[in-house]
C-alpha cells in the first residue's frame, strides 16, 4: 500500500473527551460562518483526505500550488485548498488567535489563524481553471469568494452528520479494509455518475490484474441535471450486488464539492485516492471537466509531468458498444466503423432516462436502469 | 500573487553529461537539461521516500474493523 501523500497520514480530529468543551470554547472565540464546501474541506483537512495538508493554505503555498503544481516542500498539489471572508469579517481576525469554524449554526471546528490575505481572484481562477470565463462554474464561484483568505491548521470539534454516513470511510478506515481484504493493488475509481457499462468495463478491465476496485463517488454540491446523490448510491449498490465479485468491490463516498477544474483536479483525484490507500487511479476522457474547456485527455497528459506522485494513473481511452464486436470495446481493440458504434453517452443515456426510458442493455444493466426510472426524482433541481 | 522567493538553486554535473542529456532531450517535452535532471530525481526521491509503515497503530486497528464489520464491509 503507498504511503499517504507526503509521508504522513494527517488527524486534526479532536478526542471525544475534549469535545464537549472544546464545542464550549468555540462560543468565546470570533467566529467564521462556512459554506458547505468549506466544512468538507474541512472535514476532509481533518480526516487526512488532503494529507499532508494539516489546515488551509497561506500565502506562499497558494503560490506555490498555482504557479508550479506543488507545496512548497515540493511535494505534488494541484489545487487551492482556502478558506475566504468578506472584508468586514477580516477587519475582526488578528493573526495569531483562535477563530472558530461554524457550519449551519454549529462549530464544525478550531482554526488556528496563522496568516490572512488579500488574494488576486483572476490569477487564481485563470491557472486553476485556465480561462476567466464565467460560464465556468469554476470561475462563477471564484468571482464570488470574498476577498480575503485566512491560513492555518484546524481542529475538528464534530464530524457532520450526513445522509449517507453508513457509506463514509476516512482514510485510515480505508487503508485498514484493504488490509483485511489481503489486497495490494487497488484501483480507485472517481465518479459523479451511474455506471452504464463503460464505466463497468474499465473497472473490471483494471481488476483483471489488480486486487480490488474501490469506488470513491464524489457526494455534495452539484450542477442542476447531475444525477442526485442518492441515484449514484443505489445504483452502485445494485451493480456491486449483481455483478462483482464481493471480496473485490468495495465503495465509499467521498464528500467533497467538485471544483471541475479538469487536468488539474484529476491530479487532486489521484492524490486523495493515495491516501485512501490506491496504488493505481483510473482516468478517463476528459477527467474533471465541464463543458469544452479542456481537450479530451489533457487531464491524462498532465500527469506526464509527476514522477513522484506515489499512485499510477490507468488511462483509459472512451469505450463504445460494438455491433460487430458483440460488446463493450475501444478504439484501440475495435477494427470496425464508427457506424457499427453505439456511444455511452452520458447526454443521450440520460435523456432517456428523463423520459421514463430504458437505455439499451448494451448501455446500462437493465437493474441500474430500474432503480434510476423508478426513483421519483432522480436529477438534481 | 508574485512569488517573493526563489525557488531554485544550482547544482554542477560533468559538461559531457550535461551534452549527453541535451542530445537526449531533442524532440521530447523536456525544455531544459534542468528540468529533466529535476524529473529524474524527483522520481528516485519519491520511490525511496514510499518505503515505510502503516499509518495506524494496533488499536486502531481493532476500532475501526469493528466499524467496518458494523457496516457490512467485513465479515
Amino acid at each position: 500500500m503507498p504511503k499517504p501523500h507526503g509521508g504522513k497520514l494527517i488527524n486534526r480530529i479532536l478526542e471525544e473527551k475534549d469535545r464537549k468543551k472544546a464545542a464550549e470554547t468555540a462560543t468565546d472565540l470570533e467566529k467564521v460562518e462556512i459554506s458547505l464546501a468549506t466544512a468538507t474541506d474541512t472535514e476532509n483537512i481533518a480526516k487526512g483526505v488532503f494529507s499532508p495538508l494539516e489546515g488551509f493554505m497561506n500565502l506562499e503555498e497558494l503560490e506555490n500550488v498555482l504557479n508550479h503544481k506543488r507545496l512548497p516542500n515540493d511535494i505534488p498539489w494541484t489545487m487551492p485548498i482556502v478558506l475566504d471572508v468578506q472584508e468586514e469579517k477580516a477587519k475582526n481576525l488578528k493573526e495569531g488567535d483562535e477563530v472558530a469554524l461554524y457550519f449551519q449554526n454549529k462549530p464544525l471546528a478550531f482554526m488556528h489563524l496563522e496568516q490572512k490575505y488579500k488574494f488576486d481572484k483572476e490569477e487564481l481562477a485563470k491557472k486553476t481553471f485556465g480561462t476567466l470565463d464565467t460560464a465556468h462554474p469554476g470561475v462563477a464561484k471564484t468571482k464570488e469568494m470574498g476577498n480575503y483568505l485566512l491560513a492555518g491548521k484546524i481542529d475538528l470539534i464534530n464530524e457532520p452528520k450526513g445522509p449517507y454516513d453508513r457509506y463514509k470511510l476516512s482514510p485510515m478506515e480505508t487503508r485498514i479494509l484493504f488490509k483485511e481484504k489481503g489486497w495490494k493493488t487497488i484501483v480507485g475509481f472517481q465518479t459523479r455518475n451511474p455506471p452504464h457499462l463503460g464505466h463497468e468495463y474499465v473497472q473490471k478491465t483494471a481488476l483483471a490484474f489488480l486486487d480490488g476496485v474501490f469506488i470513491n463517488p464524489v457526494i455534495g454540491r452539484k450542477k442542476k441535471g447531475d444525477f442526485t446523490d442518492e441515484v449514484i448510491l443505489e445504483t452502485y449498490d445494485v451493480l456491486i450486488e449483481n455483478y462483482y465479485l464481493k471480496d473485490k468491490a468495495v465503495m465509499s463516498i467521498l464528500p467533497f464539492e467538485m471544483r471541475y477544474a479538469g487536468p488539474r483536479e484529476a491530479i487532486f483525484h489521484a492524490i486523495v485516492r493515495k491516501n485512501f490507500g490506491c496504488t493505481h487511479f483510473i482516468v478517463g476522457r476528459d477527467h474533471a471537466g465541464v463543458g469544452s474547456y479542456y481537450a479530451p485527455y489533457e487531464a491524462q497528459e498532465l500527469f506526464e509531468e509527476f514522477p513522484d506522485l506515489g499512485i499510477a494513473p490507468l488511462f483509459f481511452k472512451s469505450f463504445f458498444h460494438c455491433k460487430k464486436c458483440g460488446g463493450v470495446t475501444n478504439e484501440k481493440a475495435c477494427p470496425h466503423s464508427e457506424k457499427d458504434h453505439i456511444s455511452f453517452s452520458g447526454t443521450e443515456i440520460r435523456d432517456m432516462l428523463s423520459r421514463g426510458e430504458m437505455p439499451p442493455k448494451e448501455l446500462m444493466r437493465p437493474e441500474v436502469s430500474q432503480v434510476i426510472v423508478k426513483h421519483p426524482n432522480p436529477f438534481v433541481e | 500573487m508574485k512569488e517573493r522567493r526563489k525557488k531554485f538553486t544550482t547544482v554542477s554535473i560533468p559538461t559531457p553529461l550535461f551534452k549527453k542529456i541535451e542530445e537526449r532531450i531533442k524532440d521530447t517535452g523536456f525544455t531544459s537539461v534542468s528540468s529533466y535532471v529535476t524529473y529524474v530525481l524527483r522520481e528516485i526521491v519519491a520511490e525511496e521516500e514510499e518505503k515505510t509503515e502503516e499509518p495506524f497503530t494496533k488499536e486502531d486497528e481493532e476500532r475501526v474493523k469493528a466499524r467496518l464489520r458494523a457496516l457490512g464491509y467485513i465479515d
